[in-house]
């Protein structure tokens, strides 16, 4: 399903003739009008955007840094007026001050364009009845799915988080065919309907629009196990106007870019350097037609690869795989570099393992006479193990050494009491670094 | 002849027995027996209630992971050598035992203790053949 046929399956020549001309032009606008960019692409020499000749060019433009945006909090990148913007969001500031989304009217109409395609593409159409269980507010998710839901013609329910018997209930009663919730609430809720009193056939649920925090794949099938449903993955952040950058089609082979509006690169995170496509590194991405907050090369911190394969759904947008992980969230442990959503893979997605213990994990690291050590703290839940402990010392050992063949390290396996790791209804931590604070 | 004994997982953290006896208490379940075994980290509670099916349900109601066990309770008087007896007779039948504990009776001269075997059903046939006194789920729950 389409929503912007045209561009979607846009050829490439004619895509990348569009994003060129685009770039020069953004060069041009944020030169003029955003005075960090000013100073910044002075000191480059790119002091307009005839400098740019062609689209590999766009290595020679600075990186813009999560850091940069901060220095600059809240306004000092805006390249329009107040009198010309007409929202502002703000991300919940996990890692210090909020960083800030600021539209104008046309940034609003591309924004929801933009999702609006990424949810056609998941299959969602106008028939289609979506409840938002994403904390509405400042956050970019709820309102920026949900307009793009409105522009897409689906009948929009905006039940915000929390009350998840209530969210169930309207799930239910209202015959909801689409829900959009990050993967931790969702496999929540999917959980209490699990052990609920109503039947999975109480429930119309056909569309799962995940985002906002990662979802693996054996999340996924999870969740659409015990929801009986379909799930696509999409990709934003504030820093980029929210969700709306890429999407999953109904062949869920990567995720498309909306590469008229966002143009991405990988590079290499220490290096700077750009790696050829295919290759895994940081992703980077240049606005092509934000007006309020425009960004020139910014670094997102996620590892992933673009694939320019043409993908079977006719679009032409390149993909980009599954966040493998966060430059910052990646720990490196003893040497090793470990990602939470390797082990998360390990817990969710391994025979003999996942259906003996809950989805929720936590991880511990900590360091004792100068080692690393990690712990990974997982829910029993399979009563069966309790007769004999060498059950249960089984389970705590073919998970250290399935994630000992993963990670190629030690851990800790914890087994806990069911329900008793914390629940996340917004982006899950489940990282507990204690390596400075303890001896 | 089997009795009915709940094995609860805990983990290794204060107060954790007291609440989950508590539990026990609110739901006026009385214990006849328990024994707690436990690794660095975990657990195993093994605990005969006089009603383990209302213990289950207020266990399981507070969140925890519970199942229970056929086990049979042997009755063995207070000489030398009756315990090893019991242990003998199982041995023969190739009856494996995976643990064992004693809990203490009003009976002078009687000691019982709770069996857990391989083969619970097996057990209780050679040990009544072979004279041994096996307490009925009734008679341990009306002690």
């Amino acid at each position: 399903m389409f929503f912007q046929k045209d561009i979607e399956t846009m050829k490439r020549a004619d895509l990348e003739a569009l994003q060129l001309e685009r770039l020069r032009r953004m060069v041009d606008y944020c030169y003029n009008n955003v005075p960090f960019y000013h100073e910044r692409l002075g000191a480059a020499g790119i002091t307009s955007g005839d400098k740019i000749k062609t689209l590999s060019d766009i290595q020679y433009i600075p990186v813009t840094t999560k850091d940069d945006i901060r220095d600059h909090y809240p306004f000092g990148m805006l390249a329009r007026p107040m009198k010309d913007i007409v929202r502002i969001h703000a991300s919940s500031g996990t890692t210090g001050k909020p960083t800030v989304g600021v539209y104008t009217q046309n940034d609003l109409d591309n924004w929801s364009d933009n999702v609006a395609r990424l949810c056609a593409a998941a299959g969602v159409t106008s028939e289609d009845i979506v409840q938002i269980s994403f904390g509405y507010g400042l956050f970019t998710g709820a309102l920026g799915l949900h307009y793009g839901l409105e522009k897409l013609g689906a009948t929009v329910i905006p039940a915000s988080s929390g009350n998840s018997e209530k969210q169930l209930m309207m799930l239910r009663d209202f015959g909801v065919t689409g829900l959009v919730a990050t993967p931790s609430y969702a496999i929540y809720l999917s959980e209490m309907v699990r052990e609920g009193e109503y039947p999975l056939s109480a429930y119309k649920l056909r569309h799962g629009i995940l985002g906002s925090e990662g979802c693996t794949a054996e999340m996924r099938e999870r969740i659409e196990k015990n929801f009986g449903i379909n799930v696509t993955d999409n990709y934003g952040m504030t820093e980029l106007g929210g969700p709306g950058v890429s999407g999953e089609c109904e062949y869920r082979c990567g995720l498309h870019f909306a590469e008229d509006a966002f143009l991405p690169e990988i590079i290499d995170p220490d290096t700077l350097e750009r790696k050829a496509p295919g290759e895994a590194g940081e992703l980077v991405v240049t606005t092509l037609l934000r007006e309020g907050f425009p960004v020139l090369r910014y670094r997102t911190k996620d590892i992933t690869r673009l694939n320019y394969e043409p993908c079977r759904c006719g679009r032409t947008h390149v993909r980009m795989d599954k966040v493998m992980g966060r430059t910052d969230d990646m720990l490196i442990i003893k040497g090793v570099n470990v990602f939470p959503s390797q082990i998360e893979s390990v817990l969710v997605g391994t025979k003999g393992i996942s259906d003996k213990i809950g989805p929720h994990y936590q991880l511990i690291v900590r360091r004792k006479n100068y080692m690393d050590n990690l712990e990974v703290k997982v829910e029993l839940i399979d009563e069966s193990l309790l007769d004999r402990y060498r059950e249960l010392e089984a389970l705590q050992r073919a998970i250290h050494d399935k994630l000992k063949s993963v990670l190629g390290l030690e851990t800790k396996v914890t087994l806990a009491e069911p329900k008793t790791l914390e629940r996340f209804q917004g982006k899950a931590k489940r990282v507990l670094d204690l390596r400075n604070m303890e001896d | 002849m089997q009795i009915q004994q709940l094995s609860v997982f805990i983990e290794n953290k204060p107060g954790r027995l007291a609440e989950i006896t508590e539990v026990l208490a609110e739901a006026e379940v009385d214990i006849r027996a328990i024994s707690v075994a436990d690794t660095s980290d975990f657990g195993i509670l093994r605990v005969i209630v006089d009603r383990p099916k209302e213990a289950v349900i207020a266990l399981r109601e507070h969140g925890m992971t519970v199942s229970l066990t056929n086990v049979l309770a042997v009755g063995i008087s207070d000489e030398r050598g009756a315990f090893s007896k019991v242990i003998r007779i199982l041995a023969n039948s190739g009856i494996d035992v995976e643990y064992i504990y004693a809990f203490v009776s009003r009976d002078k001269g009687k000691a019982y203790v709770i069996i857990r075997t391989d083969k619970s059903a097996r057990a209780a046939e050679v040990l009544t053949q072979n004279g041994v006194e096996i307490l009925t789920a009734e008679a341990l729950y009306n002690m």
